[in-house]
């Protein structure tokens, strides 16, 4: 299989393959390429430092959307541990782009749901490249409520463009079974975790992200629309995705600046596939820290807690007066921080 | 020269006028469904649907309200919080410069109008959405306002009444927008949760965001006929599956088949039906109030 690289890599591929070819020469002529393996080896480590560490949100939005990106059921399979899956919105199918069920993540008992994206051709359509329909989103009603009477805290995990635009799909009240989960998880009687770790594409992952605490990986994104559908629409050229990336605030740091996300998990340079192990164990130590908080939270407090987060998000200027210095209500963290993050 | 000529319209004129949105301008207009020519002091007389083939035309947020509410009975709520430009967004065009735009176009300051009226004698919470304000979208603005109107509501003991027309969240204020999808089904939870009545009227267009929150949430879901419903809009649904949609998609009509709404209703009825709908779903001495008053 031949390995994807994104266009912004490709400076550090070629240099690894100068440098693959240095070391396949014969054993007898190797002393003589020692020192431009050295330095060669010096320069990739150094290409990269400068390329992974200063990654612009586009070429952010590349890496969330890495085929060898760890997906979902990756996590699921890493950080839980004895998984039930239960299938189906009993009206009207199955929908394996969002799976979910019973798990335990080390002694906690939860319900994890979240979008599955694939990574083979295969997998791909059998979950619709993590692109829910209506049932989708109503099997995972049907489990945030199952998990409310049963006192299972939720995780949910998001990655995915977004939900799915067919007609089927608006035929079977996608609006509906996204604003209908949105309504369940803002009065849900249980603590609620959800982390975008690849992709989170508009309403599709919104339905899934209306949460007590909200993560972000790295490199992932999130928001209100994909930088080629607002580069379409508001520059007439979907080839601006680059430039609608930056202008959509929408990679982690930029989101948690603006108080919008909870934390960051961090990745290994280069993304999450470059060491998945770390990614885990972050991972499943932020949310086991976090379960251990919000459990400590009375439910009507946690309740009350979630209602104000989302009636706090928001920016807006309460007189007519456009002046960002003047009369402004930054009514999440109204703080010297959050305003020079503006 | 023949004498025809001198019939002829030129320029601009408003048979030709762009804006399908709003009325056209002069005595003469062309209907933009039916292409028949409608006197326009009919059209004030039918509020703005084509005597002809029964066309409804968008409505403004302030002709919204004309339509729904008694007489001088409007008071208007959280009037003065306007847009800021939290991301400082830049596209071909800056966000500024569209949110002073349309300021200027529309006479408004947001994409929606909230307040208090009576409507048919019942005292109801009502928000309007504009289409020509940046496309009826939403943004933070328009989410603090349903959510202040659904807190008066909340606090007041009030029904809401909402009608749309949006395009869907505002995509200059990034995810900020986003998060208005959550924080008006919040609200709307709360406001349902007391059991006070929640009715939704779908004018054309309302997409994306809009109806994927608030706007399908409705105890009563009411349709203007004809109107263009959905979660993604037919131009992107095209690009993506490669193919027409088929006519009359994502249309009232298609909705009410599908069971996604629960009414189309004609704009002459609409205030009628609202009402009706209230008495039925206003606690017994509400009614009995407005009887008596």
């Amino acid at each position: 299989m031949k390995k994807y690289v994104a266009d912004f890599e490709r400076p550090i591929i070629e240099l690894e393959s100068q440098l693959e070819e240095l070391k396949k020469a014969p054993s007898a002529k190797k002393s003589d390429f020692a020192r431009e393996i050295t330095y060669l080896e010096k320069q990739i480590a150094k290409l990269k430092v400068k390329t992974y560490t200063n990654l612009t949100p586009w070429q952010k939005v590349q890496l969330a959307r890495h085929p060898e990106r760890p997906r979902y059921s990756d996590y699921l399979e890493n950080v839980f541990s004895e998984f039930t899956e239960i299938h189906g919105d009993r009206l009207y199918g199955d929908d394996r782009a969002i799976i979910g069920g019973f798990a335990y993540l080390d002694s906690h008992k939860v319900m994890v749901v979240g979008t599955e994206k694939g990574k083979t051709t295969k997998e791909k359509v059998i979950h619709n490249f993590g692109m829910p329909h209506p049932e989708g989103y109503r099997k995972a009603a049907r489990l945030f409520e199952l998990a409310g009477r049963f006192n299972l805290p939720v995780i949910n995990f998001i990655d995915t463009p977004g939900a799915y635009p067919g007609i089927e799909a608006e035929e079977r009240g996608q609006a509906n079974a996204i604003s209908n989960n949105l309504k369940i998880l803002s009065d849900l009687s249980v603590p609620i975790i959800s982390t975008v770790i690849g992709e989170g594409g508009s309403g599709g992952a919104l339905a899934l992200g209306v949460a007590d605490r909200i993560f972000m990986m790295e490199n992932a994104y999130y928001s209100v629309i994909s930088p080629e559908g607002c580069a379409s629409i508001l520059w007439g050229d979907a080839k601006k995705a680059e430039k609608a990336a930056d202008a959509l605030s929408l990679t982690a740091d930029k989101l948690l600046k603006l108080k919008l996300i909870d934390g960051i998990i961090s990745e290994p340079l280069g993304g999450a596939q470059h060491d998945v192990e770390e990614v885990f164990s972050g991972l499943k130590s932020t949310i086991l820290k976090t379960l251990d908080k919000l459990s400590k939270v009375s439910v009507d407090e946690l309740k009350e807690l979630r209602y104000q987060r989302l009636m706090n998000a928001g920016v807006f200027s309460e007189k007519d007066n456009l002046s960002v210095s003047q009369g402004i209500k930054i009514l999440r963290g109204d703080t010297d921080e959050n305003r020079s993050a503006n | 020269m023949s004498i025809s000529d001198w019939f002829k319209r030129e320029g601009n004129s408003s048979i030709k006028s762009k804006d399908k949105r709003a009325v056209p301008e002069g005595i003469w207009s062309q209907c933009a469904s039916c292409k028949s020519t409608i006197y326009q002091r009919e059209l004030f007389a039918t509020d703005f649907v084509c005597p002809n083939c029964s066309h409804h035309y968008q409505l403004s947020a302030l002709q919204k309200i004309d339509l729904l509410i008694d007489g001088d009975t409007f008071n208007e709520t959280a009037k003065d919080i306007s847009s800021i430009d939290p991301l400082k967004f830049e596209a071909k065009k800056k966000y500024k410069d569209s949110i002073d735009k349309a300021k200027r176009s529309t006479g408004l300051k947001e994409a929606i109008i909230t307040g208090k009226g009576s409507l048919n004698g019942h005292l109801v919470a009502i928000g309007a959405m504009d289409f020509r304000f940046i496309g009826g979208s939403m943004g933070s603005v328009v989410g603090e306002k349903i959510a202040r109107l659904i807190d008066m509501a909340i606090n007041e003991n009030l029904p809401v009444v909402i009608t749309t027309a949006s395009g869907g969240a505002r995509m200059q204020e990034g995810i900020f927008s986003l998060m208005q999808m959550a924080k008006t089904t919040a609200s709307i939870d709360r406001l349902q949760k007391k059991g006070l009545p929640y009715i939704c009227i779908l004018a054309n267009p309302t997409t994306g965001g809009v109806t994927a929150s608030f706007a399908t949430l409705a105890d009563i879901i009411i349709a203007e006929p004809k109107a263009l419903i959905g979660f993604t809009g037919p131009r992107v649904i095209e690009q993506i599956i490669k193919q027409k949609v088929p006519k009359g998609f994502q249309s009232s009509e298609m909705m009410i088949e599908h069971g996604q709404i629960d009414m189309i209703v004609e704009r002459k009825d609409l205030k009628l039906t609202i009402s009706q709908i209230l008495d039925f779903l206003s606690p017994a001495e509400v009614v009995y109030e407005k009887i008596r008053s």
